[in-house]
């Protein structure tokens, strides 16, 4: 029986996975084929979707972009066998994107069917929590603090420092709570793990229970990935079946069980506090810090909050050991980031790799530059909160320390790549608008800071005292940047003012028809 | 997408009293009126904050703060488009403006035949497939005029 894989990943379906699979058994049953269709996630070599693979004596041979009006040709062309079609990509793993990269927390993503528990555990899954069940719970914790695992949804804590913390407050009870409300435009890791390897993120969160002596774990996955929902769903349900989540979890003394949440399309309720008030069935208002999470958290109760990449890398770094995963990687940013290159880019996909490239490496080499066939211009990085980045700077490092020092971030790995075309003063409108609708409202400098800033942007664009407003939108920035409770605010300003710098003469081409009277 | 049923406030209370053993229910219980009416009915906040122990207030707070809660039925059929950075690098605020002008269409609200109604999205996570859409739960890429244009032929058909 011949294998025949079609990513079920949301952004295949995107692009008619779903029919190209329906079509490819009909025709296999019309000619008398034996094949299993295995839907798996996604390689992250996401312009070739739907991608095909058929598993061959010589290992996986691809077929890209396939549509269902190409199914009858690729039988033609006996692709079962490996055959030559236009649409072949080759052996996957020898396909460059392919080769260059890291695996760690994506290592089964694409590869695997995301809900076979025996492909699983032929793929290593298991052995992580079966060597952290080894070892004592603060051994544990130990273990992640050497790996110098930082939190991948952009903040960079320390994620061992985190769960010490955790661990070692007081309490009659504690919680795991993952943040899947993977917000930020550019940004799809989240999506593409918990599709293609949901098993991981549950394991990684029982290892992180067992590690701070928490019994409960709750994932709030964001409303605007309804198939994630349903992959997740089907995979904890598996689990607990299977006896890896309940009481005595695989055999063992420790009791863990996981819930899936789902969020109703606030962006700020990615940020941890406003997270587990929602979570709680409050508005996802934000908390003021101190108290951390760590100390008081989900219902006041001490709550490990870490984003879906860092919890998925978990069960790796504990399989391979901690050293394994701190070798990887640059300065104090260790270990690998699944990148993610999207927008006007040719190439757009997720590409795991060490910390340490430059963002020319990225943009250019992996993504290929623009899809347009235009210049590139800007790169946000980061997502909504983060920095456009221009050309001239693309020699810096990604890790966190290079980008903060110049005023940009990393956040959740997202790439948005803009061609020669885009406006700049609009980006910075968009930043401030979008800061507007998804403010919670607690705090001044973003509640009434982001209205202020489109209304000052609007001024500039009208000609209405260039200078003075461009003065003034800077001022405001600043007010947001220092005076905001949480990141929403206070990095709002981040795609505003870099646009003001990298690209003045997007703000001031309005001054000059005044000048000329 | 399913028929959505009229109100009924005895199988409101089921649903409540269904999430009631859950830690924080009140999420859960108003994405479960969501999906059973098509909506959050104004009756069914008093019935959700007794239930809680919570001031209708609060309640009316909750179910406000959250975009994804409807106060009025949608029509048969939900586009959403994004409009976050990633599809604007690839045009989609023109793509959102022509079509919306073509069709006499508005972001959130309902075509004067109930067939249809288009919403907007900050990102679906289809980034590498800009500009990309969600149409009733279903996920496009690469959206032109053309695939838009046939969603709204689909959505006045059914």
């Amino acid at each position: 029986m011949t294998k025949v894989f079609v990513p079920l990943d949301m952004a295949a379906k995107a692009l008619g996975a779903d029919k190209v699979a329906a079509a490819i058994a009909k025709e296999a049953s019309a000619r008398g084929f034996d094949i299993e269709i295995v839907r798996n996630g996604s390689r992250g070599l996401l312009w070739l979707e739907p991608l095909v693979e058929v598993e061959t004596a010589n290992g996986r041979v691809g077929f890209g972009n396939v549509k269902a009006s190409d199914v009858a040709s690729l039988f033609d062309a006996n692709f079962l066998a490996g055959g030559q079609h236009k649409l072949g990509v080759g052996k996957v793993e020898d396909h460059p994107y392919w080769k260059r990269q890291n695996r760690i927390t994506f290592k089964r993503c694409g590869i695997t069917d995301p809900l076979s528990l025996s492909d699983y555990e032929a793929h290593g899954g298991g052995l992580g929590l079966a060597k952290a069940f080894a070892m004592s719970p603060a051994e544990c914790v130990a273990e992640v603090t050497k790996s110098g695992l930082r939190g991948r949804g952009g903040a960079g804590f320390p994620t061992g420092i985190k769960w010490k913390t955790v661990a070692d407050t007081p309490a009659d009870r504690r919680y795991v709570v993952v943040n899947a409300d993977e917000g930020d435009s550019g940004t799809f890791a989240d999506r593409m793990i918990m599709e293609g390897d949901p098993f991981a993120l549950i394991e990684g969160m029982t290892i992180a229970g067992y590690a701070v002596n928490a019994s409960k774990g709750y994932v709030y996955l964001r409303s605007e990935y309804p198939q994630t929902a349903q992959v997740f769903g089907k995979a904890i349900e598996i689990l607990r079946a299977a006896g890896w989540l309940g009481p005595k979890v695989r055999g063992s003394d420790f009791s863990f069980d996981v819930e899936l949440r789902i969020g109703a399309g606030a962006y700020v309720c990615g940020e941890e506090t406003s997270l587990l008030e929602s979570l709680e069935g409050k508005r996802g208002i934000v908390r003021a810090k101190p108290p951390f999470p760590a100390i008081a958290g989900l219902f006041d109760r001490p709550t490990v909050v870490n984003n879906v990449l860092s919890i998925a890398t978990i069960p790796m770094i504990f399989e391979y050991g901690a050293q394994h995963y701190a070798d990887c990687g640059v300065g104090r940013s260790r270990g690998t980031m699944p990148l993610q290159i999207a927008g006007n880019v040719r190439y757009g996909g997720l590409c795991e790799v060490n910390f340490g490239l430059t963002l020319g490496e990225i943009v250019n080499d992996i993504g290929g530059g623009a899809k347009s066939g235009r210049p590139v211009r800007a790169v946000q990085c980061g997502g909504p909160l983060g920095a456009y980045v221009p050309v001239k700077d693309f020699d810096m490092v990604f890790d966190y320390e290079a980008f903060a020092k110049r005023d940009a971030l990393i956040g959740h790995g997202g790439l948005v790549v803009f061609d020669d075309t885009v406006d700049m003063l609009q980006m910075a409108r968009f930043g401030m608008e979008f800061c507007a609708i998804e403010s919670c409202g607690k705090c001044t400098p973003c509640r009434i800071g982001s209205t202020r800033g489109v209304e000052t942007i609007d001024k500039i664009r009208n000609g209405e005292n260039v200078e003075a407003n461009i003065a003034l939108l800077s001022d405001l920035c600043e007010t947001m940047k220092w005076g905001s409770l949480c990141a929403l605010g206070g990095f709002a300003p981040y795609p505003v003012l870099s646009a003001l710098r990298h690209y003045p003469e997007d703000f001031r081409k309005y001054s000059l028809p005044a000048a000329a009277e | 997408m399913p028929e959505a049923a009229a109100f009924d406030a005895a199988r409101a209370q089921e649903i409540i009293d269904a999430h009631l053993g859950l830690e924080g229910p009140a999420m859960p219980i108003l994405h479960a009126i969501q999906d059973e009416f098509g909506y959050v009915p104004e009756a069914v906040v008093p019935q959700i904050a007794q239930a809680l122990n919570i001031s209708r207030a609060e309640m009316h707070g909750v179910v406000t703060f959250y975009h994804d809660f409807r106060r009025h039925p949608a029509g048969r059929h939900v586009l959403k488009l994004c409009r976050a950075e990633s599809c604007q690098s690839m045009g989609s605020e023109k793509l959102a403006k022509d079509f919306l002008e073509r069709h006499k269409l508005d972001w959130h609200h309902t075509s004067p035949d109930g067939s249809l109604t288009v919403e907007a999205v900050y990102c679906l996570g289809l980034c590498a497939h800009s500009p990309s859409a969600l149409y009733d739960g279903e996920p496009v890429g690469l959206v032109d005029g053309e695939k838009l244009d046939a969603i709204v032929a689909e959505a006045k058909a059914q």
